[in-house]
């Protein structure tokens, strides 16, 4: 195939030629960059939480008198326990996806210098861990000794900690987190056990970076810990034991209110969680959808003209002895030119876009790889909607060459 | 002439319906988008007291003894003592002090399960100076702010739950275990943002959608609500560990926000004047240790909080790409279009039409497709905010079409197709009629 008569042809119709690559410049900068948005958001998406999700459920109680906490949480747990098929109930102060409970800036010297970052607490009363799922890969996990106290607020003043793998390696990378210490001003921290994962309540400041940097403190519950309940039992039975626990609470704590928007089990709270981020990605993907066929649709337009327009000529090649294919290539290899033109400035403003977003919204450098793959998808998209109007051109008979109009 | 050119138009595009329908397609598909995420940002990035903003302030002094070099703002909310002094020295048309909280509620004479309701405790100038309207009853009064009187204003969702929507005022509701008196009723009250709880967006990493949230459901006096919900207030940050969690008064912590209203730029300044007079005497006591001050207009406030969330800017920018690729796809759609009526064009120049004629017919028939594409893109666009409310967001309740942006719909949509259609009709009005014609 000649790529030199189709230039010249192309050269007459410049400015039809030169919108179609606009449109699949920017068609191919927004394709990227929206290819890249979506994996970002699957990717965190994907935040493991580190505990055993499907066997979990929690239980929030708002309203009631502080200074009956010890009553209530003894009220509860009992209650909880009671009901066929939990496997285990404690107090907990929250979980992973569920409301803000503990977050606080920690230091590494007790004079408050060193500035460490802000994290999530977990102060959970015994038995938790186990309950949770969690497993250490270094250390070991609290023992009866290591649950102590909570006073009036936040933790106990000297806890020995669980800390996620995520932070150790923040705090100290490539040292052995086990045995080191943090503060909270007055509240110290030794570290007794690192587990590979435990996410965060909600995100903080720290955001993304953050999202694992998360402590388990062991407490006796009362003061402080009371009001947040962790419900365990077997997957299949953890709907009916939700439906049940939250009708019980009213008749075992009538004196306080179930928090309905954060009473869920871990699956529901993971879903709403996400569900941004989700929702977000489905547009994405609507975007791209839409933008897919409107270009194509652009593309069918005007090569559907050139076919109508040309129809003489193509009658004339073929009685000089063109045959179907030949005219059939030529409409394919017209389009694979014009879509290259648009495919080369459009790597450009994807790169251009992606610096913009990159400053404006704290994205991550486009994945050079989403650059050729978009290219490919565009070629190939616009051969999908060249392939009619050039089938139309190859059936133009010779005998069109013979007639004056 | 105008009617001849409509006519010319219908027919044009009458003689080719799949063309044109791809062309009305492609514009209401961009315009149904953009103008979804435009009504979004023009929901949530208005100003919710046009007439007023520019005399609301929110000020910010720190009461940090002992900031770190961390500081180069004063933090979000006031201490304690900084809010009270503030505010008791009434140096400003009108001030408020501000502070919300949980507190379970329920009405004693109703027979309904205790809520958990969010209550604002505020001082009595936050009703006149953000105009929140009333439906029965009024505000309290500043004496009742003194006394601590025992009384409250609730919603109207309160009203509407509570006591089926009738007047309740003089009814009792018992928040935790005090009895308050209902002396006012709102009117529904949907500020966008909740703009006076607004704090904290430096830290929210664009997800800042729960600035959109409702209004509180019970406005008790300022003092009131610290007696009656003791032990349930949060900080927005402590400098050290608070010695009573849930008790702020005298802890180290801030947590009171401030808003003063301002007639006049003397006023304001002066008032600057005042609060950078107050942080440097403070400091000179030992107090504090960092002078800065601020004292923002609530919009500015609203800018510094980045409220609208980032999640919709980037939908908006999206939306206008898609709209770019929809214009250029119409652009070479309409350049075809006109093109194939090279000769008709010819005769009507060779009969006389002057270029100017043949340019204003092209632009006609590009304007009737902008006005279909219209129509299409407003169906598209309700669409759009449908699937807006149907998102579990704070602000899907917000989010309808009002009667400028019902406007703009149409006047983008045509201004789109126009611009789409500027260029082809130039093209088709320097066809040469002598070459078209011999083609004939």
């Amino acid at each position: 195939m000649q790529i030199q008569p189709i230039l010249a042809a192309l050269r007459k119709h410049r400015l039809a030629t030169l919108l179609i690559a606009l449109e699949v410049a920017l068609a191919c900068a927004v394709l990227c960059n929206a290819c890249s948005l979506i994996a970002n958001r699957i990717a965190a998406m994907q935040l493991e939480s580190g505990v055993d999700e499907a066997s979990l459920g929690f239980i929030a109680l708002q309203g009631f008198d502080s200074k009956t906490a010890t009553d209530l949480n003894a009220r509860v747990v009992a209650g909880l326990r009671a009901i066929p098929g939990v496997q285990s109930a404690h107090v907990i102060n929250s979980v992973p996806f569920g409301p803000q409970a503990g977050n606080a800036g920690i230091t590494l010297d007790p004079a408050g210098k060193h500035f460490g970052g802000v994290i999530n607490f977990y102060v959970g009363d015994p038995g938790t861990p186990e309950a949770l799922g969690l497993h250490q890969v270094a250390g070991h996990l609290p023992d009866a000794d290591d649950y102590s106290q909570v006073p009036a607020d936040f933790v106990p003043n000297d806890a020995h900690v669980l800390i996620s793998r995520s932070l150790a390696e923040h705090l100290w990378p490539d040292q052995n987190p086990l045995g080191k210490e943090f503060w909270v001003s007055k509240f110290h921290f030794r570290v007794i056990g690192v587990v590979p994962h435990l996410s965060v309540q909600q995100y903080n400041e720290e955001g993304l970076q953050g999202a694992e940097w998360t402590v388990f403190v062991p407490a006796r519950p009362g003061g402080a810990l009371a009001g947040t309940y962790l419900l365990r039992a077997d997957p299949r039975d953890l709907d009916r034991v939700m439906t049940q626990a939250k009708a019980a609470i009213a008749k075992i704590a009538p004196d306080a209110v179930l928090d309905l928007d954060n009473s869920h089990t871990l699956g529901e709270l993971r879903s709403r969680f996400f569900r941004n981020d989700r929702a977000m990605a489905g547009l994405l993907v609507g975007v791209i959808a839409a933008l897919l066929l409107v270009t194509s649709l652009g593309i069918v337009g005007l090569a559907s003209f050139w076919v109508a327009q040309r129809h003489k000529q193509i009658g004339i090649r073929r009685a000089l002895g063109a045959r179907r294919v030949d005219i059939l290539h030529y409409f394919q290899t017209e389009n694979f030119l014009i879509v290259t033109f648009g495919i080369v400035p459009g790597i450009v403003m994807a790169l251009a876009i992606n610096l913009t977003l990159m400053k404006f919204y704290e994205l991550p450098r486009l994945p050079l790889l989403y650059l050729p793959i978009g290219a490919v998808a565009l070629w190939a998209l616009g051969q999908l909607a060249v392939l009619h109007p050039a089938l139309r051109a190859a059936a133009v008979p010779p005998v069109v060459a013979t007639r004056t109009v | 002439m105008f009617a001849y050119y409509l006519n010319l138009a219908i027919r044009s595009l009458k003689r080719n319906k799949v063309l044109t329908a791809l062309m009305v397609l492609a514009i209401a598909v961009g315009i149904g988008a953009s103008m979804t995420t435009l009504t979004v940002m023009h929901l949530l990035s208005g100003d919710p007291l046009p007439e007023k903003s520019a005399h609301l302030f929110y000020a910010q002094v720190d009461g940090d003894p002992t900031p770190d070099y961390k500081h180069q703002e004063p933090p979000d909310a006031l201490d304690y003592r900084s809010a009270l002094d503030l505010w008791s020295a009434h140096r400003a048309d009108r001030q408020a002090l501000l502070v919300d909280s949980q507190i379970k509620g329920r009405a004693p004479d109703v027979d309904r399960p205790p809520l958990m309701l969010m209550m604002l405790s505020t001082t009595a100038d936050f009703f006149p100076m953000f105009e929140v309207p009333f439906r029965y009853g009024s505000a309290w009064t500043p004496a009742d702010d003194a006394n601590r009187a025992r009384v409250a204003v609730i919603s109207s969702d309160l009203n509407d739950k509570l006591f089926g929507g009738r007047n309740s005022v003089g009814r009792t509701l018992r928040l935790k275990d005090s009895d308050v008196r209902i002396v006012g009723v709102l009117a529904p009250w949907r500020p966008s943002p909740q703009f006076y709880d607004v704090r904290g967006g430096r830290f929210a990493n664009g997800d800042t959608a729960g600035y959109y949230t409702k209004p509180e459901d019970v406005f008790t006096p300022f003092f009131t609500g610290l007696e009656i919900n003791d032990g349930n207030f949060y900080q927005f940050n402590c400098w050290a560990p608070p010695p009573t969690p849930g008790h702020l008064e005298n802890s180290p912590c801030n947590w009171v926000g401030l808003w003063v209203e301002l007639g006049s730029a003397a006023k304001a300044a002066s008032y600057r004047a005042f609060l950078n007079s107050y942080a440097q005497q403070q400091k000179a006591l030992g107090r504090i240790g960092y002078t800065e001050t601020r004292l923002r207009k609530l919009m500015q406030w609203l800018d510094f909080n980045r409220v609208v969330p980032s999640d919709v800017k980037l939908q908006t920018w999206l939306a206008f790409a898609f709209l770019a690729i929809c214009l250029f796809n119409t652009v070479g759609l309409l350049l075809a279009k006109f093109l194939r009526r090279a000769g008709e064009i010819g005769v009507r120049r060779a009969m006389g039409a002057s270029r100017r004629a043949v340019f204003a017919q092209c632009l006609v028939e590009a304007g009737m497709i902008g006005l279909l594409g219209g129509i299409g893109g407003w169906l598209l666009t309700l669409f759009g905010l449908w699937l807006v409310r149907e998102q579990p967001v704070a602000y899907a309740d917000l989010a309808h079409l009002d009667a400028g942006m019902f406007a703009l719909t149409f006047i983008l949509s045509v201004a789109v197709s126009l611009l789409a259609g500027a260029l082809p009709a130039l093209r088709a009005s320097r066809i040469a009629p002598a070459l078209q014609l011999k083609t004939l």
